[in-house]
């Protein structure tokens, strides 16, 4: 009954926010244009490294694609969802509007997470998989059950795991207030994802395993793709996603303890 | 006499605007930790030895991904999302009224976030430097100078280009979107994620007609000691400054023809 209620919200939420970004028409156009050109800079930029080399960290360019389709449907869901909601915390605490969510009898982090969505990192997704299939031709990979199975679910993990760190940064709003920025740097982090990890130097490596877990989002889902990853990893992966979810969700109520709404 | 009025108005709006920029600190250190993607750039050029085919050592290499560091640092634009903002809300009306051109107080901004920025940059070129100590080196005052006047010409190339967009809003009013879609070539083109000499020949046929490789590109490789010709990179600057002023100056009177103030 209570998802249902959920599920109903979530319509409403949808068609209320299609129907405001529908009045910039050319606006939508325009970032459609975006995310293309966005997409062809990339592979450009690819397309340069692997110029006078065959391989970089073990992988072809061919290879690379994939991670770089993964991280085109990751960073269209980030723009779809994530950033449109998620900088909207700061807005409503610096507003005190935060009182008005935690007055509704709904789930706040429910309400905070998926209010607004923006229709052009749709498009961004697709791309996504367009280029994704395009590797399953080229690197002639065999698509059967456990494939399909496998790949949605560390491609699922990847984005609770994106989720949560997105939700993390923006919760330290509430001490904070302005962490607009935080969530710049959490962008310029989360670009060396178009990259294969192994790509990086050691240390690198290292720090964006264990601190911040880049590495996981985009790098184990493409090894299911090339068939080269091992059961722990997709484990690891899952543990990692379930902790951070988890831990992110504890760290909302923790932060609201310490809210005190503005001018009140 | 008039040139006196203005240097003593725009040094006013330098000093209010820098005040205004120290209140918030962290926030401008969080900035400058969000353009550290150009040393993710050099990790992978170096680790993986792409370098060695277009004939860059990687002390040469490190050093230019610093100084592309740096440029970017100082060529940082923002002022479109602050005219929309201003425009959205109606704020624009009273500067409109003001004996000054709004966009000095928005230039006056930016030059006061670049003032509080700087130590905040030397910061993480110290920490650079720490983790590669042989790439430290002191450019002569000469090579200094003209890349201290190239950033800034760069920066001015930037500001025009974002306040002929920002004009935009005259019209549409949200011009945000266009400077998404202006800022994908300048990431992929300008030189901040791999050095325009590494570009392929079908790029590089045209690229120097455009102004991007002169933003990043031009600045970073005078500063950091590699080969570029100077007067022809200055020229060049100064000549796409002298043809984007024009247009700014026509679409600024056409725009204030049109506007029509929000809410009077």
């Amino acid at each position: 009954m209570n998802l249902r209620k959920y599920l109903k919200v979530y319509k409403k939420f949808l068609h209320t926010s299609f129907a405001s970004e529908l009045e910039y028409k050319t606006n939508l156009l325009i970032d459609l244009i975006t995310a293309i050109f966005s997409l062809i800079g990339s592979i450009f930029l690819l397309s340069i490294f692997f110029q006078n080399n065959e391989n970089i960290g073990g992988w072809e360019f061919k290879q690379a694609l994939i991670i770089q389709g993964i991280y085109t449907i990751l960073n269209g869901i980030t723009n779809t969802w994530f950033n449109p909601n998620l900088t909207e915390i700061v807005k409503h605490i610096r507003e005190g509007t935060l009182d008005f969510v935690l007055l509704k009898p709904i789930d706040s982090q429910f309400f905070i997470s998926l209010k607004k969505i923006t229709p052009s990192g749709l498009l961004e997704i697709m791309l996504g998989f367009c280029l994704l299939s395009y590797c399953i031709k080229i690197n002639q990979i065999n698509v059967n059950l456990s494939f399909i199975t496998l790949s949605s679910i560390t491609i699922i993990c990847s984005i609770c795991i994106l989720y949560s760190l997105w939700f993390f940064i923006s919760t330290t709003t509430i001490w904070f207030v302005k962490t607009w920025n935080a969530t710049e740097v959490l962008r310029s982090f989360l670009y060396i994802g178009r990259f294969p990890l192994n790509s990086f130097s050691f240390s690198l490596r290292i720090f964006f395993s264990v601190f911040i877990p880049i590495a996981f989002i985009t790098t184990i889902p493409s090894e299911i793709f090339l068939g080269l990853s091992h059961s722990w990893k997709i484990l690891l992966e899952f543990l990692v996603a379930m902790v951070f979810l988890f831990t992110s969700r504890k760290f909302w109520l923790f932060a609201l303890k310490f809210y005190s709404s503005a001018s009140s | 006499m008039i040139s006196n009025l203005i240097n003593r108005k725009l040094f006013t709006l330098l000093k209010v605007q820098y005040s205004n920029m120290l209140e918030y600190r962290v926030e401008i250190a969080l900035w400058a930790i969000s353009g550290i993607i150009p040393f993710f750039m050099l990790n992978i050029w170096t680790n993986n030895n792409l370098n060695e085919s277009i004939n860059i050592s990687d002390v040469l290499l490190s050093r230019y991904f610093l100084c592309a560091f740096f440029v970017r640092q100082f060529s940082v634009v923002w002022v479109v999302f602050s005219f929309e903002e201003d425009s959205l809300l109606g704020k624009v009306s009273p500067y409109l009224i003001q004996p000054i051109n709004p966009f000095f107080r928005y230039f006056a901004q930016h030059l006061a976030e670049q003032i509080t920025r700087f130590p905040f940059a030397l910061i993480i070129a110290f920490f650079f430097f720490i983790l590669n100590p042989e790439s430290i080196w002191i450019p002569n005052l000469g090579i200094l100078f003209f890349s201290i006047i190239s950033t800034f010409l760069s920066f001015l190339i930037q500001f025009l280009i974002q306040s002929i967009v920002a004009c935009l809003c005259f019209w549409t009013e949200k011009a945000s979107s266009i400077e998404r879609l202006l800022f994908i070539p300048t990431l992929f083109l300008s030189g901040l994620l791999a050095p325009v000499v590494s570009f392929p020949e079908y790029v590089k046929s045209w690229i120097y007609l455009t102004p991007f490789p002169y933003l990043i590109d031009f600045p970073a490789n005078l500063l950091s000691g590699n080969e570029t010709n100077i007067s022809g990179g200055l020229s060049m600057q100064i000549l796409w400054i002298f043809l984007l002023f024009p247009l700014f100056k026509k679409i600024w009177s056409e725009g204030t023809k049109k506007y029509t103030a929000m809410g009077s």
